[in-house]
């Protein structure tokens, strides 16, 4: 339907419908042996062994926000990627592109942050790279990190065991980390009390598996494109609907507050310490608890619940007054309005 | 959140819409409606024989392509720095957008304050700040006009494509699309003009004209007022946002758009030239007029071949009754004006209720 | 049509004021406004006050203000039960 744009857009890289459109038509065909299974990591067998493997590259402007900077979110991302794939990640490999120029200070700041992050999340950082290029071919420093985990012999997850009835759970609020991006942004000049939720999953995630086992059946980290296009993702991969319920969606007041400032859907936004859980109706009331418990899900909540397989399902939200409406596929790049 | 009055509200509507027996059509003249009405669901909780119509309330929507291309072409300028509202990034032209063009010399801007800003900050180059809108926005413009001329700035112009709502309402009703029976009237637009300022739709086409404001409880109220003058038959002028509209509305933002602008016949994308539907610079700042600057003649006008949008802007189909709707015109990849900005009837359409 | 937000000036110094919605600060001015003073609700839409609101209202009509009232109630009351 679409057809690639003469140059790259921005928007081709937002987790919305433009990168969709690269990764299946422009990138997979030319690169993949076979058609990927769109999931976080990809699964790979050696000999008798389960090994998940992923990678994520961070570019993210500023680099030092409240609750976070690029280093955490470099090694939060691939952890994360991990995590919701059911493994438990062993090791990450370390990519630096750093722009000449770039101050010690801040690079000794950031590459603290990998340390602390890696090690509270029980993860080596293995292996590396170090590149600098000249003046003006990066911003700042840009960050690849690859990583390898056991898949988890309690974890089954993936699309196909998605049912009707499932319940769809979050760890708590929405767009936190995106809306103190954007809020940071000097052309913005918002000052905003907003701290993105940036934080490794492994160990919550670890201990709903440990818990519940099969019963959880599908979790992916809701980051760009946000909750929007998780659950539009989804949708396409298993054919059923999904049924989210507005109230029930937990959003801080200040973010919300944001974002009508600069005219967002908080259901497009970005974040980096959520997940999104599908689990069976019987396990839901458990998962919450156990959830909860964790310092990363006291705001877990039951957010909507997985509809009928049917030709042409889609997002659908209960709002607040009780009425109906579709969630669409993000279109990949969010940009302050006055209408 | 107060259910009671939702309740109430959509009480009074099953009520009335029945006692009128036919159906009605009440259209939103302004896109923050349309937006709100898919957002809140509301559609779906309506009368069956009440019909929203989503009028010509987007400003990007309304703004015609000759103006688009114009603004293109000054941004491959290098010695232009375009500051514009992210609301027009992405809407095409005849052949391309700001955000496919990925030049550097444009910024995305909050305010028209921002965009006198970066001309201090850039004496090198001439900011051209893209002004779209309806009244609400005017003023800011009017404001940053006046700022430059007391700042002596030489490098601040502005690409006037400011609208006026009530001449557009009118146009409607005089023959473009008699089968509107009422309007829900723009809340913010009103916050400027007044709401009495839609007295003269009442009395010279006897339609009823309830301003709302953007909560799903005004919007329900407001049309729950519509229905009820509809079936009594005493089409009158009435608010639901009292809280931030006054019936003479802002007069000192009204008095800023009269001392820097004044009113002119102008195009609007799918209605075609409006009497008095637009505003342009004073004669004393036309210093400051990026089409004189420029020496842009005027905004030569093409509209795309099977694209409704004229239609659906005058409330006489809906978007998916056009042949490119979800086909060839989609967010992606526009065809036509309704489809181009989050606002626009196509676009909302599209978003919320494919 | 056009995006506005209730919001607080916490600061005002001629008509360049600092309005704040729910602790996110942002630079708008005032010059449509003359008559808000440092503590008003205004509705902001691009960067401009367009009108000033009365609390009590705004309260009883956005949702993001009678959010805020909640907030404030819940704070009042931990201050009360630390007393």
């Amino acid at each position: 339907m679409t057809e690639l744009s003469d140059t790259i857009l921005l928007a081709h890289g937002g987790g919305g419908r433009l990168m969709s459109d690269l990764i299946s038509k422009t990138i997979g065909p030319r690169v993949y042996s076979s058609a990927p299974a769109l999931t976080d990591a990809a699964e790979i067998s050696v000999d008798d062994c389960r090994i998940l493997f992923t990678t994520d590259s961070f570019v993210v402007q500023p680099l030092f926000f409240p609750g976070g900077d690029i280093g955490k979110l470099a090694v939060c991302g691939t952890v994360n990627d991990l995590a919701v794939s059911g493994a438990e990640p062993l090791a990450l490999s370390l990519a630096l592109i750093i722009e000449e120029g770039f101050p010690t200070a801040d690079l000794e700041r950031i590459l603290d942050s990998i340390g602390k992050t890696a090690h509270r999340a029980h993860v080596a950082i293995a292996t590396g790279d170090t590149k600098v290029v000249e003046k003006g071919a990066a911003d700042g420093i840009f960050i690849n990190t690859a990583g390898i985990g056991r898949k988890k012999l309690a974890a089954s997850l993936g699309f196909h065991r998605i049912e009707p009835g499932d319940a769809v759970l979050i760890n708590g609020t929405l767009g936190d980390h995106g809306m103190t991006i954007m809020s940071r942004r000097q052309e913005l000049a918002l000052q905003s009390p907003l701290q993105s939720d940036c934080a490794s999953l492994n160990e919550l995630i670890a201990l709903l598996l440990e818990e519940l086992s099969d019963q959880v059946k599908f979790m992916r980290d809701p980051t760009r494109g946000g909750l929007a296009a998780v659950t539009n993702e989804i949708v396409q991969a298993c054919g059923c609907g999904i049924e989210l319920i507005e109230d029930a969606l937990p959003v801080d007041p200040a973010v919300r507050a944001a974002a009508d400032i600069l005219g967002f859907d908080i259901l497009n936004i970005a974040n980096e310490g959520k997940f999104i859980a599908v689990v069976s109706p019987e396990a839901q009331d458990a998962a919450l608890e156990i959830m909860r418990k964790h310092p990363l899900g006291l705001k877990s909540a039951f957010i909507g619940q997985i509809g009928p397989k049917q030709p042409h399902s889609l997002v659908e939200l209960t709002t607040r007054i009780g009425g109906q409406r579709i969630v669409q596929m993000p279109y990949g790049r969010e940009l302050p309005r006055i209408c | 959140m107060r259910l009671d009055v939702i309740q109430s509200a959509r009480s009074d509507m099953e009520q009335a819409c029945a006692a009128i027996g036919r159906l009605v059509q009440v259209m939103e003249v302004c896109g923050t409606h349309t937006v709100a009405l898919f957002r809140h669901g509301i559609r779906s909780m309506l009368p069956a024989n009440l019909k929203l119509l989503s009028g010509p309330g987007c400003p990007v929507c309304v703004t015609d392509q000759g103006y688009i291309d114009t603004v293109i072409d000054l941004a491959r300028r290098p010695d232009c720095l375009i500051a514009t509202y992210g609301d027009m990034i992405r809407v095409p032209g005849r052949n391309t957008s700001l955000e496919r063009l990925t030049l550097p010399n444009v910024r995305v801007v909050l305010s028209s304050d921002d965009a006198v800003a970066l001309a201090r900050k850039h004496p090198d180059k001439t900011v051209v700040f893209i002004a779209v809108g309806f009244e609400t926005t005017t003023p800011a413009t009017a404001v940053a006009i006046r700022q430059a001329q007391e700042l002596g700035l030489k490098n601040f112009t502005v690409l006037c494509g400011h609208k006026r709502v009530l001449p557009a309402m009118h146009a409607l009703l005089s023959g473009r699309n008699d089968k509107i029976d009422a309007f829900l009237c723009p809340g913010h637009v009103s916050v400027i003009l007044g709401s009495r300022a839609y007295e003269s739709v009442v009395d010279n086409f006897n339609r009823p004209c309830v301003v709302a404001g953007f909560e799903a409880e005004q919007i329900l109220m407001g049309l729950a007022k519509i229905c009820r003058q509809i079936a009594d038959n005493r089409p009158a002028v009435d608010s639901v946002y009292s809280l931030a509209v006054r019936p003479e509305g802002n007069p000192v933002a009204v008095g800023i758009i009269d001392q820097v602008f004044e009113t002119c016949d102008g195009p609007w994308r799918g209605l075609g030239c409006i009497p008095d539907g637009a505003l342009r610079m004073r004669e004393q700042y036309t210093d400051f007029d990026a089409q004189k600057r420029f020496g842009i003649e005027q905004f030569p006008t093409e509209e795309p071949g099977g694209c409704e949008c004229g239609k659906v802007l005058c409330g006489l189909v809906e978007p998916s009754q056009c042949g490119l709707f979800g086909k060839k015109c989609t967010p992606d990849h526009p065809v036509g004006p309704c489809m181009v900005s989050t606002e626009g009837a196509c676009a909302a359409w599209y978003k919320y209720q494919r | 049509m056009c995006l506005a937000i209730p919001a607080r000036i916490v600061e005002i110094t001629g008509d360049r004021a600092v309005a704040d919605a729910m602790g996110n600060r942002w630079a708008i001015r005032t010059t449509l406004t003359p008559e808000v003073k440092l503590g008003d609700i205004v509705l902001v839409h691009a960067g401009y006050a367009i009108t000033k609101v009365e609390e009590e209202e705004a309260r009883q009509t956005w949702e993001l203000f009678a959010q805020i009232a909640e907030m404030e109630a819940e704070q009042n009351q931990a201050k009360g039960a630390e007393q």
